[in-house]
Formats: structure tokens, sequence, C-alpha cells
């Protein structure tokens, strides 16, 4: 039995261990914005917070999160306003919008840590998510319109 | 259904067919001459002739509730382009509706009801803009024309603005919602009487700060994709696919994966018929389970002996040796002008260059899923497809059902690029839910996406041109090779005709007196599709390096050397030089003319906002390529920098995009933006290998994608402004084409290598 948070509330968990964390959230919480995209760590798509670290969820199983604290994007604010949100909609960044969910969590995770980045800080942070529409000119620029004050 | 619509018989089912062809199509051909009839601005576009036509019925598109709620149905798939926004937002403008009260209704797949739902080919604006704008105009009206009922007074004394009708003299109103009952009882008015809105009064048309509709729900993780498809006692399934098109299960065993903890079922696909592969699935051994991840261990633990079939020799390697060799002879002539030969003859110099581009997949970040439920004889579907109308009919036929027994729910598209116009993910759906008796998603992991695409077509070009003294071009001789999307549809095609030639080859517009295009031989040993920009990535890339080349052969400035060719500002008539009909987009030429003007604009714009030929540190080059496609106009400028080792970086890009007028100017901007990442992609990473018919790339580290890191640190995009009177024209695709030559172009201006055949890989690697 693994024993956790998602989005605050406690959860339990006793099925496959080597389940990747994705397939739990996705299909016994339902907590689809967290995308599959590769299954292989590659493009970023499935991010989301452990203890404030941005991971791939596809390549956490269930057995190594006993006692963490999971947030999904559903969870990263309660009203869905956390300044990379605000500064995701103020700069109409998504295109088709799959991979957006691991891209604002990536960028949240990094504003975390580092306040103000550089531009290059900004790309190497966010160099793990793919974005196959190319929205990466405005991921950029969201990202650092959150840390300049939205 | 795209392109082969009207071409060939991809859709079987004769009946519907021929229902379409007789009501539908009729009718919106109708609706188009009464348009032209009604008001001066209409004009003819392709969209009659599509599958399924065009419908713009209000009673059809809008549904206005009584507390001034306007639905607007929107019948195209949003797959990043923002069209699930733009055309409501056009409709939303001549119907005078408030924006903020407007909500959007994703129509099923129902060509009949909604007009063609292909969303491909960069048409949904060019088609819509006129039908959609009708549409809300005539709704308007209605709403009108019931105020003035209500009020008892002329129609003339009566306006509609921001969701009520005003009576003119009293300053009386009506709120939207009031007028809904008595507006929506009333028949269509004959679009004769319907006035469109100055463009003057435009309220959100050509404005662009109408944000996207699913804007907050992507940023909260609420947007619904295939992929996040529920339905209760729904089931999970992968599907283990022949590795080679045209294979087939020789045995398997299933013993191990019933083993596995959540398994429930495993069920053979059959293969498909005999024949070219349409949008059938490619059969294989299915693994239903409890959730994805036991699907997923339960496809691992199975055994399976394939039969390859014939394509199981197939190779990259030889497949490129197979077309250098086709180069050497002549293909089939499609354009002709002049005598080719006798002025490559009598040249002062001739020169000659090859060019290669590899197969692509699509690779969208949403790997393909489809969830169908089916009990009682009837199948409801839901689906990220660019194509609901022929995923509906592969369902119908696949399972045996009527028209109306099968429902295609459109969901968000999480990337599309062609690769979900196929709908053979849906019927692997549909026949999985069949055979489990409960609603079965199935999920295409990401190496299924690699490895069962429907890819790219390889495209190997061979350019000949004869200089004369002043190193003027007198002879322009291409011989395309790429296998035919038509391959698809069709057994026994082995090169590209016309259509496919349509994507930048057969349109050449360059001002040369002899210029021949040749189609030589390239079979298809996989299912090839259609890839943003399609052709164009291949007939672009190679002639826009190529002129670059002879630029740099006669000594002179590539950008004047390639305004040089296009020639003076004029109309070019293709269609009198090829052997068949010209396509062209599928648009009239008489509205969709090849128009060098505007092509040499684009590249005059992009050069002056780039300062063309400013002085540049050492190591930089600027490139630049100018191309039509989707009757749009794309110039692009890259600045490269090549570092000693070889490693490229990309400090910026301008483009420069004539589509007409711009009806979204916001999202025709995201959409260039973009198209500079996918070019960068193909341009430094893209190949699809095969080796004994098996594609050798099976995740996102060896099929690799331009990342933050990759991508042009600066883009930016210049749109040509334009009025109504210039036809809105493709967005979606033109951009991606002249991106890649545009950066080869620098990378020679930067080093002095030219590369030739994509993608760059480790060509510069010191």
């Amino acid at each position: 039995m693994v024993k956790f948070k998602v989005n605050n509330d406690a959860r339990a968990f006793d099925g496959d261990p080597s389940m990747p964390l994705l397939w739990y959230l996705r299909d016994e919480l339902q907590l689809t914005g967290t995308k599959f995209g590769c299954g292989t760590g590659a493009c970023g798509a499935c991010t989301v917070h452990v203890d404030g670290n941005p991971v791939r969820s596809c390549s956490v199983a269930m057995s190594a999160l006993d006692g963490v604290a999971v947030v999904t994007i559903e969870g990263l604010d309660r009203d869905g306003n956390h300044p990379v949100q605000k500064a995701w909609r103020e700069l109409s960044v998504p295109q088709c919008g799959f991979c957006q969910a691991g891209q604002i969590l990536s960028a949240a995770a990094l504003l975390a840590s580092n306040k103000k980045p550089s531009d290059d800080q900004i790309r190497e942070a966010m160099d793990g998510n793919i974005c196959r529409c190319g929205c990466y000119h405005r991921i950029i620029a969201a990202v650092r319109l959150t840390a300049n004050g939205v | 259904m795209t392109y082969i619509a009207k071409t060939q018989g991809a859709f079987e089912n004769v009946s519907r067919r021929g229902l379409l062809k007789g009501v539908v199509a009729s009718s919106s051909f109708v609706f188009a001459t009464r348009l032209m009839q009604g008001t001066a601005r209409a004009y003819e576009t392709g969209a009659a002739a599509m599958h399924g036509g065009v419908v713009s019925d209000p009673h059809v598109f809008i549904a206005i509730d009584n507390s001034g709620i306007v639905s607007i149905v929107t019948h195209r798939s949003e797959m990043g382009t923002g069209i699930r926004t733009s055309l409501p937002m056009v409709v939303a403008d001549e119907l005078e509706a408030d924006w903020d009260k407007v909500r959007i209704v994703q129509a099923p797949g129902d060509e009949i009801r909604y007009g063609n739902q292909d969303t491909d080919g960069s048409r949904s604006t060019r088609h819509f803009i006129q039908p959609m704008r009708a549409c809300g105009a005539t709704m308007r009206l209605m709403l009108e024309m019931a105020a003035a009922a209500q009020w008892k007074v002329p129609l003339d004394q009566v306006e509609a603005k921001n969701n009520q009708v005003v009576h003119k003299a009293s300053g009386k109103k009506l709120g939207y919602g009031e007028l809904a009952a008595a507006a929506s009882a009333l028949p269509t008015p004959a679009i004769e009487s319907v006035k469109l809105k100055d463009p003057k009064d435009f309220r959100y048309i050509g404005k662009g700060d109408v944000k996207i509709t699913d804007l907050h729900d992507i940023t909260v993780g609420k947007a619904r994709y295939g992929q996040d498809v529920m339905v209760p006692g729904m089931k999970y399934a992968v599907v283990a696919r022949p590795p080679v098109v045209g294979g087939k299960v020789a045995k398997y065993d299933a013993s191990a994966t019933l083993k596995v903890p959540g398994v429930l079922k495993v069920v053979e696909i059959d293969p498909p018929p005999a024949g070219p592969p349409l949008y059938h699935p490619v059969g294989g051994i299915a693994v239903i389970a409890e959730n994805t991840w036991a699907a997923i261990k339960g496809r691992e633990a199975l055994k399976i002996d394939w039969n390859d079939g014939p394509n199981g020799t197939f190779d990259s390697n030889s497949h490129y040796a197979t077309l250098a060799a086709a180069s050497k002879e002549p293909g089939k002539t499609y354009r002709n002008l002049g005598d080719v030969e006798s002025a490559l003859k009598s040249a002062t110099k001739v020169i000659t260059a090859e060019y290669y581009v590899p197969h692509l997949a699509h690779a969208t970040m949403e790997p393909l899923a489809a969830t169908a439920s089916f009990a009682n004889g009837k199948c409801e579907v839901w689906a990220p497809t660019q194509s609901p109308q022929a995923a509906h009919d592969y369902v119908v036929k696949r399972l045996g059902l009527k028209d109306e027994d099968v429902k295609v729910n459109v969901t968000l598209v999480g990337g599309g690029f062609g690769r979900k116009s196929k709908c053979d993910f849906v019927v692997e759906a549909a026949v999985l839910s069949k055979a489990m008796s409960a609603p079965v998603k199935v999920v295409w992991t990401r190496d299924d996406d690699l490895q069962h695409d429907y890819y790219h077509a390889s495209g190997f070009e061979r350019l000949d041109a004869g200089l004369d003294a002043d190193n003027k071009v007198t002879a322009w001789r291409h011989r395309a090779h790429s296998e035919s999307f038509m391959t698809t549809f069709a057994d026994g095609v082995d090169r590209m005709d016309l259509f496919p030639l349509g994507f930048g080859a057969s349109d050449t517009p360059f001002n040369v007196p002899n210029l021949r295009i040749e189609s030589g031989k390239a079979e298809a040993h996989t299912r090839i599709g259609w890839f943003r920009s399609v052709y164009n990535v291949q007939h672009a890339f190679a002639i826009q390096s190529f002129v670059a080349e002879l630029a740099h052969a006669a000594g002179k400035d590539p950008k004047d050397y390639l305004l040089e060719l296009i020639g003076p500002a004029r109309i070019v008539d293709v269609a009198s030089q090829t052997t068949d009909k010209f396509w062209n987009y599928g648009e009239p030429v008489s509205e969709f003319p090849i128009d060098t003007g505007r092509l040499r604009n684009v590249i005059e714009v992009a050069a002056k906002e780039a300062d063309w030929g400013r002085k540049l540190p050492p190591g930089h080059g600027l490139g630049i390529a100018g191309h039509r496609s989707f009757v749009s106009y794309v110039a692009s400028v890259v600045e490269v920098a090549v570092d000693s080792k070889g490693k490229i970086t990309i400090p910026r890009v301008d483009t420069a995009i004539d589509c007409g007028f711009a009806v979204n100017p916001e999202r025709i901007r995201a959409q260039c933006e973009g198209a500079a990442v996918m070019g960068t992609s193909l341009a430094l990473f893209g190949e699809v290998t095969f080796k004994n018919g098996r594609v050798q790339q099976t995740t996102l580290d060896d099929f690799k994608l331009a990342r933050a890191t990759d991508a042009p640190l600066d883009t930016r995009v210049h749109i040509i402004q334009h009025g109504l009177d210039a036809h809105p024209t493709g967005v979606g695709e033109p951009g991606l084409a002249p991106f890649a030559p545009a950066l080869m172009n620098a990378i020679f201006a930067a080093t002095g290598k030219r590369i030739r055949r994509l993608p760059i890989g480790d060509q510069l690697k010191a």
C-alpha cells in the first residue's frame, strides 16, 4: 500500500506497483489534464510536480510515491489563476493545446526556484517539453512575462 | 477525406455518395450563384466541389436561447489553427452577437447537415468565410424581421446591434433572447434578401482580439482531447499491429498476456481487404484491459509471428538509390513550355542539382486514440478526427450498420497535420467495442504512432537549368520523384500526377521561355498520407535551394536573382501548359490565380523587415525563400549561426505572409510562428527510415522534434494587409515550406556548405 497526496487529497494505492503515475492519474483518478505524449520521458506532456519538482509522470512507478505530494495541472491553482496560467492566457500561447499542461507545470517549477531566469535559463528549463505546434516563441515570452509580473 | 473526394471512390458507400452529390453539392452551387447575384463581393471557391459542399442555413448553425445565449455550431475540427474560434467569430460578427454570450458547439460528423468537414488543405477559412458570413447575416435578418413584426413597423426601421434589435426611431429594444423563439420559427429568408455587413462595421473579423475559445480550459487541464474521453464502463485497448504494411498475423500466443492482472480479453483484428490501404485498420492483435497500463503490459507479453508480405524487403537506402537512378531518365511530362531539351543543349552553362527529403512522421503530440460504444446495433464514437464523415462511413461499412445508427463526435485534436484525416484508429475502436460488448478506448502509444503512420512521401528532385551568357535562365527542367498519396486509394499508381505535382511543382511561377515539369517513377511500399504543406515540403526545398545555387553560380544576390527569375508582376497561366487539368488547390484560377506580384511582394517585405544584406557576425548567414502554396504567398528570411563544431542556432526568422484578407490575424501569426518550428524539426532532424519493411524509429529520441533550445530565438511575422476584395486563402500550411530552403540558403551563406539532403543531421559536424 502506497500512501500519498494528489492535489492535497490523501490517496492510497495497492495495485500494480510498476504502473506509472501517469496512468493512475488518467485512468483511475480521471485527472486527464496530465497528458500521455510518449511514455518514455522524452516529451514532457505528462509533467506533474512531485514535492514541488517537475517530474515526468510516465516514468515514475507508483511504488516510488510513498509519502509524496503530487500536484497536477488541475491542482496548480484552485481557480486556475496561477501567474503562469494567467501569462499563458495573456499571450495566447496554445495552438492545439495538448502539451500545454506539461509546459505550464515545467514553467511554474522553474519560477518557483528561479524568480528571474534569463532567456537561456528559460529555454534550458523548458527543453524537456516538446510542442509540435511550435509555440516556443510564446512559451518563452510567457515565462518571461510571469517573471516580470502579470 | 480531403483531396481525394472528387477523384477516387474512397467513400465506398455508393448510396450516400450519390445522395451527397445529388442534393448537397447542387444546393451549395445554387448558394454560391445566388450569393453572387445578391452581393458584389461574392465569388466562387472550390467549396461546392468538395464532398458535402457548403451549407449556410442558420437553422443548422445557430441556436439562441431565451436568455440571449447564442450557440454557434462549428463543423470544422480544432487541431491548433484556431478555426473552432475563427468561423464562429465570423458568424457572431455578421449576427451582431455579443461574443461574451456566444457558446461554441462542436458538430458531429454529418456532411449532409453541415457541409464539408474535412479539416485539411488549409481550406476552412477560404471555403467558409462566405457561407458563415451569410449564415450570421441571415439570422440577423430573421431577428430583425421578428422584432419588426412584434412592433408592427417596417423592417428598415429596425437594426440589430450587439445582441439586441433596436427600433431606430423610438429607441425601443428587444434582446436576442426575447426574439429567439419568433425568429427561429421563421423560414430561412432567400439569400438575395440578406445584406452582409460593411467591413468597416466588423466587430471581430480581421481584428485578432478574440481569444481562442478553449484557452482557459487548456491552461487548467480541462480541455478534452481524444485521449481524454471517458465513457462509463469503458475498457482500454492497445493493439500489436503488423510491422510491415500488408503484413498479417501468422500465429500468436496470448497465454502470458491473459495472465497479466487487469487484462480482460485478446481480440484479433482482421487484416484489411486486398487492394490499396485506404483508411482500413492494418489488423493485428488487440489487448483489452481495465486500464491502459495493463493493456500495454499485456501487449508486451504477446508472442506473435508475422507474415510480412511483399513490402518486407522495403529499405530506405535502396529506395533512395532507386529514385536517384530514375532521375537520370526522363520522367512523364506534366507541364511543358517551349523546348527545354534544345535550350539546355544551347545554354552557355548547365547547372544540375539533386535534393532529397526523406519520409516523415506527423508525430502529433497527442498519439492517436478513439473511443467507441457499440450496443444494440448502434455505435457512438468519440475521436480527434479531422474527417468525421469519413470516420462515420468507415464505421458504418465495417460494422454493417445503417448511416443513422453511427454517430461520430469530434473532440479537440491534439495536433493533426493530416494524420488524423485517416480514420483507421477510429475503426479499431468500433471493432473492439463490438467484440468486447462494452465501450472501448483504443490508445496508440508513441511507438505505434511513429510505426503506423500515413507517412509524408519522400522526395527526390533533380533540377537542371540552362543559363545564357548573361546568366539568365533560359531552361528549367524539374524531375520530381515522390510516392503519390493516391497510392493510399488506388492500386497501380507509380508516380505523382498533376494533383500531387500541384503542390509546388507544376505551378512553378518562373519567367523562363523553356520549362518542363516531369514526374518520375516512385513506388510506395508504405502508407502515404499528407503532412502539413504536403509535397510543397520537397518541392520548395529543392526549387528555392536551386535558385540560390544558380544565383551563386551567376555571382548575384540570391534575393535579386529569385525576383529576376519570378519576373515582372503578372498572372501566370499554368493551365494552358499542363498535359491535363491543372490542379490549383481545388480553387478556380479565375479567383485564385498565380499572381507573381503578390509573390514578389512577400519576398520584398520579408527582405526589408529582415534588413536583408545587413552585416552579420562571423559564422552567421542570411537565407531567403519565397513560395506560393494553398493559394497563399509566403517568404521567409532565416538568420543562422553555425559554430566551429557545426552546431546550428537560428537567431531570427522573418516571415511575410499574404493570405488575402486576414480574418484572424492573431492566429495567422501563431501559425507562422509554429511553422518555423516545424520547419526547424524537419530541416535538422526529421527522418523516418525503413529496413526490412519496418520503420526504424520508435521514440521521440530517434524521431527528434525541435525543442525550445533548437527553435528560432526570435520569430517575426509580417502579414500583408488587404481588404476583403482579396479573398482569404490558406494559413495552416503555407508557412512551412519556405523555411527549410531559407535555412539551407542561410547555412550556405554562413559556411559555404550546400545541404541538398534533409535532414541536416551530422552533415555540418566538424
